[in-house]
């Protein structure tokens, strides 16, 4: 497998278009090539490449829907496929909420490609597990990590003529290093589109630095405390929330952003003023592809703006009944920030907790997105502007909206990447009063 | 358990239908297929010869073809009908004292013969930084041999109507018995695999497990409130004689709560879950404090899952999946002083990779080893681990304990979580008898919200159902209950084990671990369990 040219995807679309012959079909072609690394002990455990492409294609016979996938694109192939989703269609029920085929689409650019992510080589990766074993060592730590990169297309069509194609790359890394004794555990995360932007010796000094600096935990009094988190401590939660915006699930009364009585809170202040997030397919650093699984062009969308519920997300179906445009489900999740860093956030708290990142974060209660989760992999206490010494662990019990309300004060955006999130985002590091914790945990 | 792959399965979530992320789709009538053993021999033999004409000194073939089918519905509508299918060969290898994989979709002899030798090149590249070589606990060949998971009806050959119409049937009982919104599932899995290893064994095996699960809504307009309750059924390694929803293996427990056995009514289960939701819109909210719990099998699963079978899994003590799911305070000193203390003496806790209708049952683990079933925590003490052959040696056994499992044939084989599960007491004793004796607790069934630390330390709990106990009996629903454990004080609580009469399983279709992720299913059985003093919280807020 290769990352197909955008006339050699085309050509297998046409193709598949043609062949079918239900009313209407759409036909999507993804491929990726994937590469990765792990190591953990201090000596890499698996590494492997991974080429992979998919055919998608779904076709409709009047109501009822049909829908195949394969993965080899000879002729006699493109022909099974399409004569299977033909098949599954004729057997499967009317589907009442069927939505037709969308029309044929404008869509912005976005800068997804970067070529020196996709030129990454098995040695290059060997170089990034060396680079944070190397300093680890050193340091009497032991690394843990992973680095993963892609480079992939995306290609769409379908019988109302719509076509698109473009293509992406994306790193991910994480290491967490962790002290030979166990008393100490520090981590590091990035996740870009460009690893021209990467560099593993300056970033394992991070994970290096929080794994010492938290050895010899202390124990506080579970309660409410001023908290920083840094980007990746709140990312997880914000994207959480996300789940309660489908207009759907707000109108029928079952998400926290249903309305007394009936309808929902589009348009209702629920947020500090300082809160405004958006989404927007052609953001530089955080750039994704101009179209969503449905093919509907991706916009930039405000979301939160200063506090407000400025979007929901309805399905083509429900924007119908609901005499409401589609429009392209986000990729991204931007938060809008100012220019201080974590450490900035830091110095101008009297008394407070420094949040590396959250953990194991799940849904308590939907009806106010009561979240539970813990601290990990350095928790640390700031007095007068100072990070005083590392505190024991904690579990968290709290909603992301009343942590989006109890704002202090907001940092510098940057990139983070979460592998329970959909989104790809821009979370600047947050100064938050109040914030819950309910018990300690034991656990480095 | 992965909440992301549950997600992408069932379009729950974003209200967005994706298709479930396992290989290509295809027609229901290939679902009933196999491939020829003869064929995959002779590939498996192509593999093996040439890997260790490259200079293996050891190689396994997995063929494996992985069938799935998803039916997935709300209310009066049919969401989605997939059949997937995902087919191909991994070829691990030991060369230069180190492992090598390499996988592919293709199963001509040329591409199998061509894996291989790239899964020999790769573990001799990865040799460099080896620093020590792999030592496989030994395991005698088998030769020529099959299991299957005993089943009674195969779900891939009941036809898509039948399941179509039980669950429009099902939902149609919720909306009646005043549910405003349902959500019910079919998963069905179908794992046809093919081990083969130079130790000389070819082993075929066809596995199958079930799950059927829902999720009924009630709504209070007038107040904004929302509250749901999930169905009861377990995902099971069984056909779909599961559904038959049999009398036998009905159980009527306190708070006139009826849970389920080795079948399932889901009819039944649908009408009283929409009753019970709208019993949760108006039940009080529980005040914090400490409670002696009565766990239901139906929650007590998923609590032995978190804080006993993950942090006996010997990869993650050893700090292999430090970076991801974490390590564990089970560390090797603990074991090794014979006398720690995970539990009290009523605690006996077994791997068992043989339970009959288990989802992790299988007649031997993805190295070709004979599953077995061995102890844990053996009344109280933590005496053992979850291991596979190139970690056997670390606790000085002579052979692996079977639990070696990867989720496709592209997946690198690793250790899984056997089957772990609570021993019941010895004593004749009932929930009900066991309620009798409690003064002030709370009666939880179903398993909810979960959240563990990277340690398994700290956890916290919610569930389906919530009974307050006083002076011995049920008195009322309560709601906004979870309670929070720090594992050892947790089971060295527990005072108080129902017997074999009230043993059930619950399990996870998606329990995730490893980078790039995995998702494996497994089951926990146990009776009704009660520890005493545990720390329960309240989790309503209010957003004002």
């Amino acid at each position: 497998m290769s990352i197909y040219s955008e006339a050699d995807a085309k050509a297998i679309l046409d193709k598949v278009i043609k062949l079918s012959k239900a009313d209407e079909c759409t036909a999507t072609l993804d491929g990726s090539i994937a590469g990765n690394i792990r190591y953990a002990l201090n000596a890499v455990s698996t590494s492997g490449i991974i080429s992979d492409a998919e055919l998608g294609v779904q076709v409709a016979f009047g109501k009822r829907v049909g829908t195949a996938t394969i993965n080899e694109f000879d002729d006699a192939s493109l022909e099974k496929v399409v004569r299977r989703a033909e098949e599954l269609a004729r057997l499967a029920p009317e589907n009442p909420e069927f939505v037709p085929a969308i029309g044929k689409q404008k869509y912005g650019a976005s800068t997804t490609w970067f070529e020196k992510t996709a030129a990454i080589t098995p040695e290059y990766r060997a170089g990034v597990a060396g680079d944070s074993i190397g300093p680890s060592k050193q340091a009497k730590c032991i690394a843990a990590g992973f680095l993963s990169d892609s480079a992939r297309f995306s290609a769409i069509a379908n019988s109302n003529g719509n076509f698109a194609y473009q293509t992406s790359t994306n790193v991910d890394f994480t290491c967490t290093v962790r002290t030979e004794d166990g008393t100490g555990s520090g981590w590091v995360a990035r996740n870009l589109a460009d690893v021209g932007q990467f560099d593993a010796k300056s970033e394992i000094k991070i994970a290096v630095q929080k794994a010492t600096a938290s050895k010899d935990a202390k124990a506080l009094e579970p309660g409410k405390y001023t908290v920083i988190m840094e980007p990746a401590a709140s990312a997880g939660l914000i994207s959480f929330m996300m789940f309660g915006f489908d207009a759907r699930q707000a109108d029928e009364g079952r998400s926290f952003l249903s309305k007394k009585g009936g309808g929902n809170k589009l348009g209702e202040k629920l947020y500090d003023e300082r809160v405004t997030i958006y989404a927007d397919p052609a953001d530089p650093v955080a750039g994704v592809l101009p179209w969503d699984n449905e093919g509907l062009p991706r916009e930039r969308t405000p979301v939160i703006t200063k506090g407000k519920v400025d979007y929901l997300q309805y399905s083509r179906y429900w924007a119908k009944l609901k005499e409401k445009k589609a429009i392209g489900q986000p990729g991204n999740l931007i938060m809008v920030g100012g220019d201080k860093s974590t450490m900035d956030l830091v110095k101008s708290t009297k008394k407070g907790i420094l949040v590396t990142r959250t953990w194991y974060i799940r849904m308590v209660d939907p009806q106010t997105v009561l979240l539970t989760g813990l601290t990990r992999d350095g928790t640390f206490y700031i007095e007068n502007g100072e990070i005083k010494y590392p505190i024991k662990n904690f579990r968290f019990n709290e909603s992301p909206v009343i942590m989006l309300n109890n704002i202090e004060e907001i940092g510098k955006p940057v990139r983070v990447g979460d592998d329970e999130s959909p989104f790809v985002m821009m979370i600047p590091p947050l100064k938050i009063r109040d914030f819950t914790f309910t018990s300690l945990s034991d656990a480095v | 358990m992965q909440r992301r792959d549950f997600i992408k399965a069932s379009g729950i979530g974003l209200g967005v239908l994706l298709l479930p992320a396992y290989g290509r789709v295809i027609a229901a009538e290939e679902l009933v297929g196999k491939l020829d053993v003869g064929l995959k021999k002779r590939l498996a033999d192509t593999a093996m010869t040439a890997a260790k004409a490259d200079g293996a000194t050891y190689c396994d073939v997995r063929i494996g073809r992985y069938l799935r089918q998803f039916v997935i519905t709300r209310e009066d509508k049919v969401q989605n009908v997939v059949n997937t299918e995902s087919t191909g060969v991994g070829i691990r290898v030991i060369a230069n004292g180190t492992w090598g994989f390499a996988a592919s979709s293709d199963l001509s002899a040329d591409s199998v013969a061509r894996a291989a030798r790239q899964a020999v090149q790769i573990a001799k590249a990865n040799s460099k930084l080896t620093t020590e070589p792999v030592q496989l606990a030994p395991t005698e060949g088998v030769g020529e041999v099959s299991w299957a998971t005993p089943i009674v009806k195969n779900s891939m050959e009941v036809p898509i109507k039948d399941k179509v119409d039980l669950l429009l049937g099902v939902n149609a009982a919720a909306i009646k018995a005043g549910a405003d919104f349902v959500n019910s599932m079919l998963f069905q899995v179908n794992e046809q695999k093919y081990f083969a290893s130079t130790d000389g064994s070819y082993i075929d095996q066809d596995i199958h497990r079930i799950w059927a699960p829902m999720t009924v809504s009630a709504i209070d307009k007038a107040t904004g409130k929302f509250r749901s309750r999930d169905g009861l059924s377990m995902p099971m390694g069984m056909g779909f004689e599961y559904l038959d929803g049999r009398k036998e293996d009905k159980v009527s427990l306190p708070g006139g709560v009826v849970s389920y056995g080795n079948s399932y009514d889901m009819l039944e289960d649908a009408a009283a879950a929409a009753k019970q939701a709208r019993e949760k819109l108006k039940a009080r909210s529980v005040k914090p404090g400490k409670f002696d719990l009565v766990l239901d099998p139906s929650h007590l699963w998923l609590t032995i899952h978190e804080s006993v079978g993950h942090p006996t899994e010997l990869d993650r003590v050893l700090g292999y999946e430090a970076n991801y799911a974490g390590t564990s305070f089970a560390t090797l000193d603990k074991w090794k002083s014979k006398t720690f203390k995970w539990g009290s003496d009523k605690v006996t806790i077994v791997a068992d990779k043989t339970q009959k209708h288990s989802l992790g049952a299988v007649g031997y683990d993805d190295e070709g080893v004979k599953t077995q079933r061995w102890d844990l925590i053996k009344d109280g003490i933590l005496v053992n681990y979850q291991a596979i052959r190139d970690q056997a040696h670390i606790l000085g056994l002579e052979h692996s304990q079977g639990c070696c499992y990867a989720d496709s044939w592209s997946s690198v084989q690793f250790q899984r979580m056997a089957n772990v599960s609570l021993e019941p007491g010895k004593q004749k004793l009932s929930p009900a008898d066991m309620v009798k004796d409690v003064e002030n607790g709370i009666y939880i069934v179903g398993d909810g919200s979960f959240s563990i630390d990277q340690q398994r330390y700290n956890a916290q709990f919610g569930g389906q159902l919530f009974y307050e106990i006083k002076n011995g009996k049920i008195t009322e629903m309560i709601e906004d209950v979870a309670y929070q454990i720090r594992t050892p004080e947790f089971w060295n609580a527990c005072v108080a084990v129902c017997d074999q009469s009230d043993y059930r399983m619950g399990g996870s279709f998606f329990d995730g671990k490893g980078q790039p992720g995995q998702s494996s299913a497994v089951s926990h059985g146990s009776s009704t369990a009660r520890f005493n003093g545990i720390n329960v919280i309240n989790t309503a807020r209010s957003l004002g």
